[in-house]
């Protein structure tokens, strides 16, 4: 009897009643309404925007907050739900990640209740679709050197700046935007920027090979005049980001377990059926060697994050941790996906496979949150004492 | 008005079934379960009906497996009242399972039962029939809709049946067309396909069904004798099918049909 799926290490078993139907009603939604169209979206470099309210119907959106209209779940229950939908495509679950991790989780967290009453129950119903402004064109990994800055000016926030790379920037209605209120890293604060607010443009950046499937804009702030209760009065720092992308990388570690698991299901079935020199290629050992590395790895992917998710919710998980679980994960994700593109010969280059598709998605997950070596930079940090993020350090 | 709904775990009908050397039983080492798609056309009706009468109570049954809880908590998180779980790891038959059914509505006392036409896994359509001959109700089967599943009023999850008083109307698919019957209530209502498209078990849904009532009974607490009346005797997988083969243009495959296949 051979194994199917891709639970070969009887994970299962460790989750709860709650988290097993959480994962699999998300991975039913995925399956009947999202894979039927993420070929073409890709191809157009859209997202499927008609989704978002049955998205939001599911309760995926600030799943972990209690009250405000949201689900409360549990982390493992969520990190599994965000495993399903980048099973759909890396694009579904940055949706998901930005909405959740990156605006509705800094609302909750630096927000005054009048913020959050506002505003977490419109974006967990999908009313609302939020961005994170954090990136600029000069300050990718290096965040505490941005630029853009908000004075004050009697009753009114000014901001000036720019800020790159800002996924969902031109659909969002809502932006948190990071900005200096002084000259110090410590000064950075939060701001809500809603969408036609004089002096806010956002427009999209074309051209990209990756991600295709979720929008990515830059937005520019010129003068933009904001009254004074759009700033999130309890975040203090470049910490206060920090946070939010803690939040995000968690979620990221869960989710890319789910494009690999697309692709080494795509490798495996394909391998079975594909005949060369007379046998089903997954009889030949190179084959089955990288079978065997792509569902070692996503084993340990999976045991990796659903510890880090019980420490998370015992409140015992330190942002290190997280960093390790995105350099591991994101990048045996990304590796699996190339092995499965090779064990698809010339149809691992075509869409008419997921393959690619994770492939090309997954260089972006690599980057983005913290790229891989940024990562490592983190955890060596973390147990040597000594920085190394300095050029001469 | 209160609804009862059956819950059947079935084998999630995605996935390969293996046969145990037995040849009686099949593999559940691997083996995920699922709500049967039936039932779950059985929920969403009760569900619809319920919301647009502005109240009501949808009960979910099921029988089997301890863990067989899952799929009821499924029900319950799509919207369901509460449960009732008939606790059994033992073969069970439709004459056992009707019997139990009768048992619970003696208990429960809905004005309507709705359960799926049949369950995936063994495919017997007997259960319903059978439940409405035990309680000498009225029962329409293979209950469908007018509207197609594509229409504004599937769109705004409008039942597909609907109660006046106590008649039951519904439509029922029958061969090349549609018949319309009237029902008296009390009454079984057996689903079919189009009916409605089940809605997903939403994850609020799931947070609110932990705390949802699930009564557990017995077997023995609903069934006179447990012994089933129809044994397995051997299971057989349908035969392998031939690789199918390619053919290089249509003059070639109109040759084919007519020659090899001799279809044309
Ligand atoms: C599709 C996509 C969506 C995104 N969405 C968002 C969003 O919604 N919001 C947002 O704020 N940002 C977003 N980003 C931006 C993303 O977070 C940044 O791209 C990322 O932080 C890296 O910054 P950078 O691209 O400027 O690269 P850089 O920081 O210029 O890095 C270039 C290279 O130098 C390396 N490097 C940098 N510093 C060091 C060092 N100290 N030691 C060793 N190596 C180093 C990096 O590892 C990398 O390999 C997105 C990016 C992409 C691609």
């Amino acid at each position: 009897m051979t194994f199917e799926g891709w639970d070969f290490c009887r994970i299962d078993d460790e989750l709860s009643e709650e988290e097993r139907m959480a994962r699999d009603t998300t991975r039913r939604f995925v399956d009947d309404r999202f894979k039927p169209l993420i070929t073409e979206h890709f191809r157009k470099g859209t997202f499927p925007m008609q989704l978002v309210p049955e998205i939001a119907e599911l309760g995926v959106f600030g799943a972990t907050i209690k009250g405000y209209d949201c689900a409360g779940m549990n982390n493992v229950a969520y990190g599994l739900v965000l495993q399903e939908l980048e099973r759909g495509d890396s694009g579904l679950r940055s949706f998901a990640s930005v909405q959740s991790s990156l605006v509705m989780y800094p609302i909750w967290r630096y927000g005054t209740e009048a913020q959050k009453q506002h505003w977490l129950p419109l974006m967990a119903r999908g009313k609302k679709i939020g961005c994170f402004g954090l990136t600029e064109a000069d300050f990718g990994s290096d965040p505490g050197g941005m630029r853009t800055r908000a004075t004050l000016d009697g009753d009114h926030w000014v901001l000036n700046g720019s800020k790159m790379w800002i996924t969902n920037g031109s659909i969002a209605d809502v932006a948190v935007v990071w900005a200096k209120t002084g000259d110090s890293q410590d000064s950075i604060k939060g701001f809500l920027v809603e969408k036609g607010t004089p002096g806010f443009t956002a427009s999209n950046i074309e051209g990209k090979f990756s991600l295709r499937a979720s929008v990515t804009s830059e937005l520019a702030f010129d003068g933009c005049r904001l009254k004074k209760d759009a700033v999130l009065p309890e975040s203090h720092g470049l910490g206060a980001p920090l946070s939010c992308l803690n939040q995000a990388r968690y979620g990221i570690s869960w989710g890319v377990i789910g494009a690999a698991a697309d692709c080494y299901e795509t490798a495996r079935a394909y391998a079975l059926e594909r005949v060369q020199f007379g046998s089903p290629i997954a009889g030949f050992q190179l084959v089955q060697e990288k079978l065997v590395t792509m569902l070692t790895e996503i084993s340990k992917a999976q045991l990796l994050c659903l510890r880090l998710g019980r420490l998370k919710d015992q409140d015992k998980l330190r942002p290190p941790q997280v960093s390790m679980a995105k350099r591991n994960n994101v990048s045996w994700a990304l590796e699996i996906a190339r092995l499965a593109r090779e064990v698809l010969g010339a149809n691992g280059i075509a869409d008419e496979y997921p393959v690619i598709r994770h492939m090309l998605n997954l260089e972006s997950v690599y980057t983005y949150e913290g790229t891989h070596d940024i990562h490592t930079l983190i955890v060596g940090r973390d147990i040597t004492g000594l920085d190394a993020f300095h050029a001469g350090a | 008005m209160k609804y009862l709904v059956t819950v059947k775990s079935v084998e999630d009908p995605e996935i390969k079934i293996k046969i145990k050397p037995d040849g009686t039983s099949i593999e559940t080492d691997q083996v995920k379960y699922v709500v049967n798609p039936f039932d779950e056309i059985a929920v969403e009706e009760a569900l619809r009906l319920r919301d647009a009468a502005g109240g009501g109570e949808v009960v979910a049954v099921t029988i089997g497996r301890k863990d067989a809880q899952q799929q009821l908590r499924t029900a319950l998180a799509m919207g369901a009242d509460r449960g009732v779980h008939v606790v059994c790891d033992q073969p069970l038959d439709p004459t056992l399972v009707s019997e139990a059914l009768a048992k619970v509505v003696e208990g429960e006392k809905p004005d309507l039962v709705l359960m799926g036409k049949q369950a995936v896994d063994d495919d017997q359509g007997q259960v319903g029939a059978m439940l409405a001959e035990r309680l000498g109700w009225g029962q329409a089967s293979f209950v469908s809709k007018e509207t197609s599943l594509e229409s504004e009023d599937e769109k705004a999850k409008k039942p597909g049946v609907s109660i006046a008083g106590t008649t039951l109307q519904v439509v029922r698919e029958v061969d090349g067309g549609m018949e319309s019957v009237t029902v008296t209530l009390p009454a079984i209502l057996t689903t079919d396909l189009r009916l409605n498209v089940p809605r997903y078990a939403s994850l609020p849904g799931i947070m609110k069904a932990k705390k949802k009532e699930v009564k557990e009974l017995k077997l023995a607490d609903v069934v006179a004798d447990p012994t089933p009346k129809v044994k397995i005797l051997k299971l057989e997988p349908p035969a392998q099918r031939k690789a199918g083969i390619k053919v290089a243009d249509v003059p070639t495959l109109v040759t084919k049909l007519k020659t090899e296949a001799k279809v044309l």
